[in-house]
């Protein structure tokens, strides 16, 4: 355990801030491809993080800490049905399917994984800062 | 024969602690969105005790004896910050708390840092006399 691990700990927390980012791009750049039917609809995906820590037991604490992501769930929420008979991917009752895709949330989302993004680059340049420092130890 | 642990003594530990408790800091700001993830701190106060425990207890002993209190923080317990209020999914890391944790901890650092450097070059002035 070290402060060398800082820069493991914020890089995990910059590579799941970052998965979060692009599952939210996404979802917001799919949120008006239109489709056939509810099946091959976009459905709407989030990343879920996990501690490395909480894998480990106590007397390990420290020595890979950090966060990673476990997983990428679909979101189950329907499609939303629109009655367009005139659109050519229009089913044949003459409804299309386009995603849920709640463009509030993924924009609060995007704000959250932006500002812990930076949060975790702020930490890393402390620390470079301080280990600078440190190696010019005793030289003054 | 100047004893360099005696010289440097605190400020030499407590560089080491901040070191640790920067880590500790991180990964509570890491984990910022983790469900479940419970923020975590170093308790200083505790690990100066024990510091400052061990250097009586070794007082007495041989001038031989090998010291242990080269890391008085190996076995540093880590515990649970008390937060007032979670999160839906059961996270309590608090991003202003952990922000203003984790610059103290940076100025303290270079506090110890400053201390060392004090401490280092008044050795080398007596050393060469000057």
């Amino acid at each position: 355990m070290s402060i060398y691990n800082v820069f493991d700990i914020a890089a995990s927390g910059m590579k799941a801030q970052s998965v979060r980012l692009t599952t939210t791009a996404s979802n917001m750049s799919n949120a008006n491809v239109i489709s056939g039917s509810q099946e091959a609809a976009y459905k709407p995906k989030y990343p879920v993080f996990s501690s490395v820590l909480a894998e480990l037991n106590d007397t390990e604490f420290g020595k890979q800490p950090g966060v990673k992501v476990d997983g990428i769930y679909q979101s189950n929420l329907p499609a939303i049905k629109r009655y367009q008979p005139s659109h050519p991917l229009a089913n044949k009752e003459g409804y299309v399917f386009t995603p849920n895709v709640n463009m509030v949330e993924e924009m609060t989302n995007m704000m959250s994984a932006s500002k812990a993004y930076r949060m975790n680059v702020e930490i890393l340049s402390t620390t470079k800062e301080l280990m600078a420092q440190t190696l010019q130890l005793g030289k003054s | 024969m100047i004893d360099f642990d005696k010289v440097l003594g605190f400020h030499a530990q407590a560089l080491k602690m901040r070191g640790e408790r920067s880590e500790v800091l991180a990964n509570n700001l890491a984990n910022v969105d983790t469900p479940g993830f419970k923020a975590r701190d170093l308790d200083f106060k505790e690990a100066m005790q024990r510091f400052n425990g061990e250097l009586t207890a070794m007082s007495g002993d041989k001038p031989n004896h090998i010291s242990s209190q080269n890391d008085p923080f190996g076995m540093m317990s880590i515990k649970f910050r008390p937060t007032l209020e979670s999160s839906l999914d059961g996270n309590n890391v608090d991003k202003d708390i952990e922000t203003v944790a984790f610059s103290k901890n940076t100025f303290d650092y270079q506090t110890s840092l400053t201390y060392l450097n004090g401490t280092i070059s008044g050795l080398r002035k007596a050393i060469k006399g000057e």
